[in-house]
């Protein structure tokens, strides 16, 4: 009997993985979703696997440009800067059937307000969402925001009904351990509808064919299987034994070998992430140093030359393998207000370091430790490793201190690191994001991963203006403004960009998008 | 008797108490799990005001009171990761761990004892001394390696079985089976091999030596000069008697096939507790550590206990020292 049992199970699953292979996208990569509440959590995974069942207004295409999703125009109203108008797709149904409307809208903002909501803060401007007719909705905010729309690009838009329907109206207590029906299910408008799921296991997804987009789209894949693989070997050999078609965190020591293997390819793209060492300047006297009274960091030529000592191309080869974009500047390429100009500031010259070093006094060099992570960016204790070596060539005598990232980051937030490593992404693509975090002065809801001590009145004032001013030409050249002083001032030794890889079989096609966001309904598969 | 388990069982509780309080301790120096639940745009407020919600304010000892005042009731808190009760996500993975350690147990136990008579009999035979130097292998090459040894050949290189996951499971009740399903059956055979070669090669290498001292007792002789034949006198009268020790060391070495899946789960991606602890460590998810560690740690004090009653059942000397005092 259970024999029998067996061949029946044994003979169904090879007919249901002959029947469906060749549309599934098998998807692998480190980490899974932590819930599907479309507002509890903000982070990478969790949207990437909404971003297949859930839409916001707006998203970000491959390239990172801006495409209507649930709306199709918006913009600022005429007569009131303080309002955003958004126009609403029309027909657009839910997974379950209902239509979606202006007071979907409303009341998805709303829920994203809630205290739970992960997604607060980057709303947090917006002080009113109303329906103005079925189809448009106004969005009113404390102040003029001209970048509203960059902060929608997560921010997903669920069924109303649905949502009351099933006592999920307020976002889960993620700490406190609650589960609501959103947790584990998805009523989304998007392009694949939540077959099945098993945290940290398995989640499927099957297309949707009542979806807005489908002629619009290539919608090839018809079932997605996503599965965390976390071992970084295991993930590339499932890839190599093909039971695998598309894998993200590629380990970057694999790379030649996944692009050796028949059939197999790996597509790169600058990713929006960008590698840097901070140095606490702010302080009197630095604590794990070998200079009593005094804090070299202080001296912006020290600074200087302690990033003309690093050789970033030499990192490049060496410790990234190829896989990394040289940086002269804290700011992710495609961010605004970055410019290829001072992106390429950043040059080696052991000569002028020295003599910079001289000159600040320190001919003879100093010693400092290096805080560093070893499990949250690509080969981050190996960038490290090197910078010593760098460094110590103007004699500055860098003690590494390497730790896994739940013990370094507090390092910075609590002001106990002097010269640490800090990656940085850009989720808005906006500069202010980069000032408001790592540049104005530290205080509590602004400048909090500023680590540098570094604090200067009249910067502050001109990074607080640029949330509200609608003059775009004369924010960016605010922008260029702010950015000419960190540069002068040496604040953080930029290192490189990181690059995102992506591994395919052939015959699926995508290109590779900055954000690390794959959205499935782009894809082709044969 | 009575008195005697009392004892024991007193002293397992006070070896269990001790193990939180370190592991309470250490938990801070794992890191801080507040930068890993609020993402970078987090203010100190929001700091501030969770670390307060989860008790993380408290000084060590507070937190490890609050812990077992709640673990007594059946609460083991909240995942920090997955924002679900600890209880109901390590009983979503036992299953899996359990399945995989009872197949590599089982594979241990019967080609450890099988190859241990086989190599103890034929000890001068050239199979036998191949199958010698091979098991220097399993005891000495690391789990993981063995592991992505095996993925690169059979999965890799022959794509003859998965190199992760459990294949298709089904549903009986609460517990997930993978022993149902051809896709099940196949991702078990890897992770059970990995995880037992090491008991397996223990085992063989115990019963191989319990075996040859005891070819040469007394009454082995005695009974080969009885004219019994080979079979019998080997498996009737020496194995059985070489299977005392085997017995204790296999019953220790369960636990260990559970608590040290840790590794090979996380090579295997195998859904189970080990790899659900891995996360935790990774993520600083301490309700999920905590409810692990004393897990285990209940684990191994109640197979001592075992252990112990049944030495007292066995041997008739603690009686009559129990009896003395």
């Amino acid at each position: 009997m259970i024999l029998k049992n067996l061949m029946i199970a044994a003979s169904a699953t090879a007919l249901m993985a002959a029947g469906a292979s060749a549309e599934t996208l098998r998807w692998a990569r480190a980490g899974d979703a932590l819930t599907l509440d479309p507002h509890s959590q903000n982070e990478g995974p969790s949207h990437t696997i909404r971003h297949q069942m859930y839409e916001p207004l707006i998203i970000r295409d491959v390239t990172g440009a801006f495409e209507p999703a649930l709306a199709t125009e918006w913009g600022p109203k005429a007569d009131d800067p303080n309002v955003w108008v958004f126009k609403l797709r029309e027909g657009v149904k839910f997974h379950d059937g209902a239509d979606f409307n202006a007071e979907d809208v409303v009341f998805s903002f709303e829920r994203a307000k809630q205290p739970n909501s992960d997604m607060k803060e980057l709303i947090g401007s917006i002080t009113e969402v109303r329906a103005v007719d079925d189809y448009t909705v106004e969005i009113v905010t404390d102040g003029p925001n001209p970048i509203l729309p960059s902060n929608l690009t997560n921010l997903f838009i669920l069924d109303k009904g649905w949502a009351e329907a099933n006592n999920t109206v307020n976002v889960q207590d993620f700490e406190g351990g609650e589960i609501t029906y959103a947790t584990t299910n998805a009523n989304g408008t998007g392009p694949y509808v939540l077959q099945s799921r098993e945290p940290d296991v398995k989640t499927v997804m099957v297309r949707n064919d009542n979806y807005w987009g489908i002629d619009q789209f290539p919608m090839e894949v018809t079932e997605i299987v996503y599965t965390p693989i976390q071992n970084a070997a295991t993930r590339v050999a499932a890839m190599l034994s093909g039971e695998v078609n598309f894998l993200q965190d590629m380990p970057v020591q694999d790379i030649d070998r996944v692009n050796g293997a028949d059939g197999l390819m790996v597509k790169q793209a600058p990713q929006n992430r960008v590698i840097f060492f901070g140095m606490n300047q702010g302080a009197d006297d630095l604590e794990a140093d070998n200079v009593d009274g005094k804090n070299p960091l202080a001296d912006v030529r020290v600074r200087q030359a302690m990033s003309m000592a690093i050789n970033r191309d030499a990192i490049k080869q060496v410790v990234m393998r190829g896989q990394s974009q040289p940086a002269g500047m804290i700011a992710p390429p495609f961010v605004n207000g970055w410019t290829e100009a001072m992106d390429g500031e950043s040059t080696t010259n052991l000569e002028k370091a020295k003599e910079l070093m001289a000159e600040a006094g320190y001919a003879d060099g100093f010693s400092l430790r290096l805080d560093c992570p070893n499990d949250r960016y690509i080969n981050d204790e190996g960038i490290c490793q090197a910078a010593v070596g760098m460094l110590g060539q103007i004699g500055v005598t860098v003690n590494l201190d390497a730790k896994p990232k739940a013990q370094h980051f507090p390092l910075i937030t609590d002001g106990k690191t002097d010269f640490y490593m800090l990656g940085w992404g850009v989720p808005t693509y906006d500069s202010e994001y980069i000032f408001n975090f790592l540049v104005h002065g530290r205080e509590d809801d602004i400048g909090t991963w500023n680590g540098t001590g570094y604090q200067d009145d009249a910067l502050d004032t001109k990074i607080k203006s640029l949330a509200s001013n609608t003059d775009l030409d004369a924010r960016n050249a605010d922008i260029a403004d702010i950015w000419r002083v960190v540069q002068d001032e040496a604040l953080y030794i930029p290192i490189h960009h990181q690059v995102l890889n992506w591994g395919m079989a052939d015959g699926v096609g995508i290109e590779v998008d900055a954000e690390d966001q794959p959205k499935v309904k782009y894809f082709t598969i044969k | 008797m009575f008195a005697y388990i009392v004892r024991r069982m007193l002293q397992s509780v006070i070896v269990l108490l001790v193990v939180g309080l370190v592991a309470f301790s250490m938990f801070r120096f794992v890191g801080d799990p507040i930068d890993n639940m609020l993402g970078q745009e987090r203010t100190q407020a929001d700091i501030d005001r969770l670390r307060a919600e989860l008790g993380l304010d408290q000084p060590f000892p507070v937190q490890y009171y609050k812990f077992l005042k709640n673990a007594v009731q059946g609460n083991f808190g909240v995942s920090y990761r997955q924002g679900r009760p600890v209880s109901t996500i390590i009983a979503e993975r036992a299953p899996a761990t359990l399945e995989l350690a009872f197949v590599s147990g089982f594979l241990a136990i019967t080609m450890g004892i099988a190859l241990g008579v086989f190599t103890a009999i034929r000890r001068q035979g050239i199979a036998a001394n191949l199958i010698m130097t091979v098991s220097l292998i399993g005891v000495s090459l690391p789990t993981f390696l063995i592991g992505i040894l095996l993925i690169y050949i059979f999965s890799v290189e022959l794509d003859l079985l998965p190199s992760f996951g459990r294949g298709e499971t089904v549903m009986i009740g609460n517990w997930s089976t993978g022993f149902l399903t051809a896709s099940g059956l196949k991702a078990l055979i890897l992770p059970a091999i990995t995880l037992g070669l090491y008991q397996m090669t223990l085992i063989m290498r115990l019963v191989r030596s319990e075996m040859l001292e005891v070819l040469r007792a007394d009454y082995v002789r005695f009974a080969r000069a009885r004219g019994l034949s080979d079979r019998v006198i080997n498996f009737r009268h020496a194995l059985k008697n070489t299977m005392v020790p085997v017995i204790t060391i296999t019953g220790l070495q369960l636990g260990s096939i559970i608590a040290f899946a840790i590794i090979t789960e996380t090579v295997f991606q195998w859904p189970g507790v080990g790899l659900l602890f891995i996360n935790a460590i990774q993520f600083v998810d301490i309700p999920v550590m905590a409810a692990y560690l004393m897990l285990i740690s209940v684990m191994f004090v109640s197979i001592n206990l075992i252990v112990d009653l049944l030495y007292y059942a066995i041997d008739p000397r603690l009686r009559v020292d129990a009896r003395a005092t």
